[in-house]
């Protein structure tokens, strides 16, 4: 039986707006190091595949368009590489995977970023590169200005441009980080006293992008990180997205409802690869699902209609919101797989609760129905996840 | 002048990408494997230092057009590092450098304050500046600033990241289920900044760390530097490592502080120093002769040369007398170090008198006009003369710059540490949890 990869993505105090309300919750600890800890402790004792950590350059709002003034809802994030980093040395084997802008910061930073993280896990790190299109993130920068605009303006043709472009840029963006993660080869640091050389300065190169939105010259400052290349992976809803992941992405989320979306997006996204004409390995498909794991399918839905009551509106998600029993969960998560899904990121709900339902139900749900390894397989994330360890395309063989 | 219970403070600078690290030496590990900066840091941290720091550069340098190949090369990104450093440390302040030019300041202000939160408050920024278009072409704006504007764009910046930290109140985050507030009515992270260089206005998303804002470093040597450092700094990183020109920048740097209403032990100066010790006197005079000869290799003394004069060298013998040619004053030919600004002319003139003098060759004058150790002796007496600078205000303290990677500061921390702490002037154990704590320096609050 094929098995699954699973991954938790991890934010605030769970994927509920008023999660930090629930009973277990630590809503005091949202900005300690011991939480996020705690977390991926608990993922990599359930031998979950990866965690994300999701990130903006602007506050969370109920608005899609702009800051909010409630106050019953988690405000503030910290930096995600850093979250990241910090339980590097804590973890051994789990993948960790932070989301960074691709719009409003430097692509040079974030591609060192991401490979420092990778040294410091010693080959466990991933990249999940977002555009930023909202105009009030961009005053936070104050170097562009966008237009406004709500979710339902967004098939506005001045407002596809506006996010068409910033995809353009995002695609640049992760080509420049993968330039920069090669421009060292593996072998440049060489150490020989004979000549007084540290270098091989014939090993490193000059990347020499210029692109419609910037140019980046290169090489990094940075040398070749255990992966190569880190992960790079990309939430896509539509072809657009699809297609910049297929550009420069090694894993795309995707959002069915059903398993015959799920066939049907994941036919889009091998269209996709097509036209932009992806070369090597297709993207690993995992699909997110908005998890409420409880013993029962009424317990599960009753936690949730709790937690809407709190926050005064049905929870509104972009992926799948499940409320049931690990093993009814498993049930659909093998429909899906055998729909072509290779892996899932789910959300919790509720942290650390349903991430515990995840790694203490769900995993070894899947286990027991041989659709879940048992242990972990590979050193490297890009091992797990079935990837080889690139050769940096400017080594010559 | 005696001040009896002023404390030495004490960082370690990890191995600078430079010709101060030996590499050739057979303990001479990995300058980018993490197990290296863990086994740094957890030396200071036994040592009971104020702080770890990184320093940056955003290029790799280049000599004749080329990339520099003869020095230690390669680092990782600073707070990626210092944030996992936070996970194998417990009191040990995390110091970054990051520069004000290439960055901007919503994204630097919200990832120290995020190192802050989740190191409980041992954040530090070094703000450096650069303008040149050599750095810039690694970034989207490119070499935009002019070289005059450089630090009047810094402390735009740094003023700007104030108010981002400021922006949450101390208790902005409630977290308090019964209410149903998490954060506390009012408004949270709401700013504005109009300015010359920095026109931003929005929400900021971290809540205040720990330590209120991040400790403040600062470098620059200039007019302008030191009014900056007076101004805004909590941590002078200086250059001034000899006693008498050490008093002379604490006391100028000092006497700039009252107007603007700071006291002087707000702001502590601590110069960059390098050491090397010895059982005698003579052992430890041998032991940094060997890392100087190791420090300049024949190759590093003619790139040195060629820096200066602005010439190839490559045929020149290191080990035979000054070439004869006149310097070439043009743009010159290293890129992305700050050195030899100065008057090349001058310093041609200075170094042949010196040779000749010395009857030395090129390597032993580079030798003899480079970065000979601060602090050259035994124990005992390499204990005295910190004590002495720090007694009689010639610094607050040091940041010390290991030769070696990752075993550079043992010898350091095990025998010249006890004997401050035997003589008082250095503290036995922490006595706080924050960066500000072990520095003395106030928790800084909102205005």
């Amino acid at each position: 039986m094929t098995r699954v990869h699973l991954a938790a993505a991890l934010d605030g105090a769970g994927w509920h707006p008023a999660a930090w309300r629930s009973p277990d919750a630590r809503p005091d600890e949202l900005f300690t190091a011991g939480y996020w800890a705690g977390l991926v402790a608990e993922a990599e004792n359930g031998l979950l595949d990866f965690v994300t950590f999701e990130d903006s350059l602007g506050p969370q709002s109920s608005r899609f368009e702009g800051p909010d003034d409630r106050v019953d809802q988690v405000r503030g994030r910290l930096d995600a590489v850093l979250v990241a980093a910090r339980v590097a040395p804590l973890t051994s084997r789990i993948g960790l995977v932070p989301t960074t802008s691709t719009t409003h910061t430097e692509p040079f930073h974030v591609a060192i970023g991401i490979a420092s993280l990778d040294h410091v896990s010693r080959g466990r790190a991933g990249w999940r590169p977002q555009i930023s299109p909202r105009a009030a993130d961009a005053r936070h920068f104050g170097r562009r200005e966008f237009p406004e605009f709500t979710l339902d303006q967004r098939a506005d043709p001045r407002i596809a441009e506006h996010v068409r472009l910033l995809f353009d840029e995002a695609a640049d963006v992760v080509e420049v980080a993968r330039r920069l993660w090669d421009s060292w080869e593996d072998d440049a640091e060489i150490r020989d006293v004979a000549t007084g050389r540290f270098v091989d300065r014939d090993k490193l190169h000059y990347i020499d992008f210029e692109g419609r939105f910037f140019s980046v010259k290169g090489p990094s400052i940075t040398p070749r990180s255990p992966q190569g290349r880190p992960l790079v992976t990309a939430l896509a809803h539509d072809v657009l997205p699809y297609e910049f992941a297929a550009r420069g992405a090694d894993v795309v989320y995707v959002t069915p409802r059903s398993a015959a979306e799920a066939a049907e997006i994941v036919g889009r996204v091998r269209e996709a690869e097509t036209t932009v004409g992806r070369l090597g390995d297709p993207l690993k498909v995992f699909a997110d699902v908005l998890v409420f794991l409880d013993d029962d399918a009424p317990a599960a839905r009753d936690r949730k209609a709790r937690l809407d009551d709190l926050d005064g509106a049905p929870l509104a998600s972009d992926a799948l919101v499940f409320t049931g029993s690990p093993g009814e969960l498993a049930d659909l998560l093998l429909e899906w797989r055998d729909a072509g899904v290779e892996g899932f990121r789910l959300r919790p709900a509720v942290l650390p609760y349903d991430l515990a339902g995840i790694t203490r139900g769900l995993a070894p749900e899947l286990r027991s129905r041989g659709a879940f390894h048992d242990a972990y397989g590979a050193d490297t994330l890009r091992g797990l996840i079935g990837l080889d360890r690139p050769a940096g395309r400017y080594a010559v063989s | 002048m005696t001040k009896p219970g002023k404390q030495v403070h004490l960082a370690a600078h990890f191995p600078g990408v430079n010709n101060t690290t030996v590499w050739s030496d057979p303990r001479s590990e990995s300058q980018i494997d993490f197990g290296s900066f863990v086994r740094l840091a957890q030396t200071a941290e036994r040592g009971k230092f104020d702080f770890f720091f990184l320093a940056e550069g955003l290029r790799l340098r280049e000599l004749k057009g080329r990339i520099h190949d003869l020095d230690v090369m390669g680092r990782p990104e600073s707070l990626t590092v210092l944030s996992a450093l936070a996970a194998v440390t417990e009191r040990l302040g995390l110091a970054a450098t990051v520069n004000s030019t290439f960055n901007e300041p919503y994204e630097v202000a919200r990832r120290l304050a995020s190192l802050d939160h989740l190191s409980g408050g041992r954040a530090a920024w070094n703000v450096v500046t650069s303008f040149d278009a050599f750095t810039g072409e690694n970034f989207r704006r490119g070499g935009y600033l002019d070289e005059a504007d450089r630090y009047t764009r810094a402390a735009e910046f740094l003023q700007t990241a104030r108010e981002l930290w400021d922006s949450w109140r101390p208790d902005a985050v409630a977290a308090d289920p019964a209410r149903g507030e998490f954060v506390r009515p009012g408004g949270i992270g709401a700013f504005r900044h109009d300015g010359r260089h920095i026109s931003i206005s929005g929400r900021f998303n971290v809540p205040r760390g720990p330590q209120g804002r991040p400790v403040i470093i600062q470098a620059g040597d200039s007019d302008e530097g030191r009014e900056f450092a007076a101004s805004d700094a909590d941590v002078i990183f200086s250059r001034h490592g000899r006693l008498e020109e050490g008093r002379a920048f604490y006391k100028d740097v000092k006497a700039r502080m009252a107007k603007y209403g700071r006291r002087p032990e707000d702001l502590k100066i601590l110069p960059a120093v390098t050491y090397a010790l010895g059982d005698t006197e003579e052992e430890a005079a041998e032991h940094a002769a060997e890392i100087r000869r190791a420090q300049v290799s024949p190759q590093t003394a003619l790139a040195f040369l060629e820096g200066v004069w602005g010439r190839d060298f490559s045929d020149v013998d290191p080990d035979g007398p000054l070439p004869d040619l006149e310097p070439d004053l043009g743009e010159g030919v290293s890129k992305g170090r700050a050195q030899f600004r100065g008057d090349r002319s001058a310093t041609v003139e200075k170094w042949r008198a010196l040779a000749r003098e010395k009857n030395l060759t090129v390597r032993e004058l580079v030798i003899e006009v480079t970065g000979r150790q601060t602090f050259v002796g035994t124990p005992r007496t390499v204990a005295d003369r910190i004590e002495e600078f720090v007694r009689t205000d010639a610094a607050d303290g040091f940041i010390f710059v290991p030769h070696l990677t990752p075993g550079g500061l043992d010898d350091l921390v095990d025998k010249v540490v006890p004997l401050l702490q035997e003589k008082g002037v250095f503290r036995a154990d922490y006595t706080g949890p924050t960066l500000r704590d072990h520095l003395g320096l106030t928790k800084e609050q909102a205005a």
